[in-house]
């Protein structure tokens, strides 16, 4: 025979204080744990959504990141001519050639400056990136020193307000818009043209080289013309995965961190639900004697006393799931270890965390309450009648 | 008398006062390991010494600058010495956290000059000198990966290409103190320059950043300023600062997430407090009884509040100290786990000063609500009471 739900469910609420503070400290590692996976979901969309499969990136072999590549133009020009490679209007080849050089602004309201990604590129780029949109202002003119930046770096940088200058490589630049890329790692970019930044940085050779493919099935077509052709030193890879591939070593590293520091914060809230569990055990003693004198098997008992620690420990997940849903209203700026430069990114939460979070809440009530209730169940009904 | 009451009082409950105090024991703990990861980030701008500056392109650090600047600022008044330091971006094994160390290519004949705080062996330094491909090592790496002189390490650089470059361990040197950092690879910037020559001469006779030797450090801000003056509306244009600042720099590039693990280390307060409290004010009310027969037979309500405080700070007093004094054993077994990760990991007095300060506040604010309620319990409602 089963002991009612509603029996768990008062005695809880009997304890308010206790529950409440019991519960509260779950909710507080809740919310650590919850945050850390928001953080890297966050980090894994912003930059996932940077790219498309449509389109494939070329940078020189090995180079990791595009700051570290460079392209010639006689190789650019050459994969302008590919057959994978699709066309827009007038039959114009899909390719945008790009340079990306790092300059130094200035965080709001400090004073110390932080790397920000310059991106040069043609006004073929845009086309390439539909995501991209002008909110204020208008796009930079291709042949000046004209100059557009992300959404993050204008809310989050000194300085890049419409009519503001940057000096940079020997040259003012204009900041004449905004654009918003669409919570992609654009955000945290500035764009100019591709030829004004190759010639203030005195540069020969591109960064990178992004192509539209004909299909997205052409890839491997791509692929396998690019490293069979001598004269194209060159690793090509989709863009989300180079992407990807950007945010690894941050991305392990909030993961690393986060979950230790959710294990370590989980003990403790476990000994809060012990306390709280035996405590609740010693002080209904003579309820359980009598509850065995009237037939429920040590198993019911058993099962009531883990269940109330698991409900604890629900109420304090919810509350720490509802705290940390707040947290999507934040943006986190940060050095990304492998581009170098400042990234910013949110706090995501998607159903799958929710789960995940709610499995380690219940997880710690299972542990916190198990000893507790085990203790409940094999108390002798002669003892623990006698106990009041 | 009184203390005794108190300690008598805290193992009525054996279990509950031991859990709370295992949980004390991890809460304080895990402050503490996070406030050493806090001040390990921190590393390099600890061992920063006054008499060096830090010259690099005005861009950014991406940019490098000409090599021939070197004899441009060592003619500059108050210049000691200039040496180059280049980044190498060496990847040795793969290129996880465990294995990364720093590697520089740099002026090998005056380096460990500018570096005092490097000890090295005079015989190792010629020999390293001598060596085009010769490398010394620093203690950390050494232990991690088990080089020793005559070894050769093989390292890929994703900024250089070229495949594997491989240098040959001259020397190993060693800390003078706990913040001086060991976990960097130095060269010949020569090697390096060497190789471009051949392979990419636009590439060559450039250099990362220089490190300046000034004799007086009180004259930094001035001579910094004589060095990007220099260089002004040139194509490089320079930026100097001291090697404090250029390493604050660094650490404020990743300020977001230094910021997080110290907000994160007083949730685990918050978490310990939530536990203490609750601890306390049960056993406030299981003793409401008690405490009213106290006040019943004369004892003052100031007695009775200080009994229920007394208890709360003891347990915090013991559980905080069991904390504390394991927070060196542990700290010295996370560095050893994490290798090179964090060069410098030690526990400073200023940590543990705040472990005591947080365990202070625990304890008094987790023990006043339920003393305040038990000094004010009226003498009949409490003897009324079952619990």
């Amino acid at each position: 025979m089963k002991i009612p739900f509603s029996y768990v469910f008062r005695n809880l609420w009997t304890r308010k204080i206790t529950t409440l503070l019991t519960a509260g400290g779950m909710a507080l590692v809740v919310f650590v744990f919850a945050a850390v996976l928001m953080l890297d979901a966050g980090l894994k969309k912003t930059l996932v959504g940077t790219g498309s499969f449509d389109n494939a990136i070329l940078l020189r072999q090995s180079a990791q990141t595009e700051i570290q590549s460079s392209v010639y133009r006689d190789q650019a020009s050459l994969l302008e001519t590919m057959p994978e490679v699709a066309r827009g209007v007038n039959g114009a080849p899909l390719v945008s050639r790009e340079t990306l050089v790092l300059t130094q602004i200035p965080k709001r309201g400090s004073d110390r400056p932080q790397n920000v990604v310059v991106r040069g590129l043609p006004p073929m780029g845009l086309a390439l990136r539909p995501q991209v949109k002008i909110i204020d202002g208008r796009m930079f003119r291709p042949g000046t020193s004209e100059i557009v930046v992300g959404k993050s770096i204008s809310e989050g940088f000194e300085g890049v307000g419409i009519g503001q200058r940057q000096r940079f490589a020997g040259r003012e630049w204009t900041v004449v818009g905004t654009f918003d890329g669409g919570k992609s790692g654009f955000d945290s970019e500035m764009w100019g043209d591709v030829e004004q930044m190759m010639q203030a940085f005195r540069r020969v050779s591109y960064s990178s080289v992004i192509v539209r493919l004909q299909e997205r099935g052409d890839f491997d077509a791509l692929k396998t013309r690019i490293s069979g052709d001598q004269r194209l030193i060159l690793d090509v890879k989709q863009e989300p995965l180079f992407y990807e591939e950007q945010s690894k070593t941050l991305s392990q590293f909030i993961s690393i961190l986060g979950i230790t520091l959710s294990v370590i914060f989980s003990i403790g809230a476990m000994i809060g639900a012990m306390i709280t569990m035996y405590a609740a055990v010693a002080n209904r003693t003579s309820e359980i004697g009598t509850l065995r004198a009237l037939g429920f098997r040590r198993s019911s008992i058993l099962a009531a006393f883990l269940l109330e620690s698991i409900l604890l420990a629900m109420v304090g997940g919810v509350m720490g799931l509802v705290l940390a849903s707040f947290l999507q209203a934040f943006t986190i700026t940060t050095m990304n270890w492998q581009s170098f430069s400042q990234l910013a990114f949110g706090f995501h939460l998607t159903p799958q965390i929710v789960v995940t979070t709610m499995i380690f809440s219940v997880f710690m009530g299972l542990v916190g309450g198990f000893l507790p209730s085990v203790r409940a169940a094999r108390l002798e009904i002669v003892d623990s009648l006698r106990a009041a | 008398m009184y203390l005794k009451l108190i300690y008598k009082n805290i193992f009525r409950h054996k279990l509950r006062s031991l859990l709370t105090i295992a949980g004390l024991v991890v809460a304080i703990l895990s402050f503490g390991l996070l406030q050493t990861v806090v001040h390990a980030w921190y590393a390099g701008a600890d061992m920063a010494s006054a008499n060096r500056l830090i010259t690099r392109n005005a861009t950014s650090l991406v940019f490098s600058l000409p090599a021939y600047y070197r004899e441009r600022i060592r003619a500059l008044d108050g210049v000691n010495a200039v040496a180059i330091s280049n980044w190498f971006g060496g990847i040795y094994k793969d290129q996880s956290f465990k294995n990364f160390f720093a590697s520089f290519g740099v002026d090998h004949d005056i380096f460990f000059d500018l570096y005092p705080e490097f000890k090295v062996n005079p015989d190792e330094l010629l020999a390293f000198k001598k060596d085009r491909r010769g490398a010394m090592v620093g203690r950390l790496i050494a232990d991690q990966h088990g080089f020793k002189v005559g070894d050769v390490i093989p390292m890929t650089s994703p900024i250089y290409g070229g495949g594997t470059w491989e240098f040959n361990v001259r020397g190993i040197y060693e800390p003078k103190d706990e913040t001086t950092v060991t976990r960097q690879l130095y060269f010949h910037w020569d090697y390096i320059n060497e190789q471009m020559k051949k392979r990419f001469p636009r590439r060559a006779e450039f250099a990362g950043v220089f490190v300046v030797q000034i004799a007086d450090g009180s004259r930094a801000a001035e001579i910094s300023q004589a060095i990007d003056k220099e260089f002004r509306n040139s194509l490089a244009e320079t930026l100097t600062e001291t090697e404090k600042a250029f390493s604050l720099g660094f650490v404020a590039q990743t300020e977001a997430i230094v910021t997080a693990v110290r907000i994160v280390s007083f949730v685990v307060i918050i978490i310990i407090f939530a536990v203490v409290a609750n601890t306390m004010a049960m056993t406030a009310r299981e003793r409401l009884a008690e405490n009213a027969t106290l006040k019943a037979l004369g004892f003052g309500p100031g007695f009775v509040a200080g009994l229920i405080i007394g208890e709360s700070i003891m347990i915090v007093a013991i559980g905080g100290v069991l904390g504390i004094l394991l927070t060196f054993p542990v700290a010295a077994g996370f560095k050893s786990a994490m290798g090179s990760m964090f060069p410098v990991f030690y526990v400073t007095p200023q940590t543990v000063m705040m472990q005591v300060a947080c365990a202070a506040v625990v304890g008094l604010l987790a023990g006043l609500l339920p003393s305040v309620r038990a000094a004010r319990v009226k003498i009949v409602d409490g003897l009324r009471y079952v619990g």
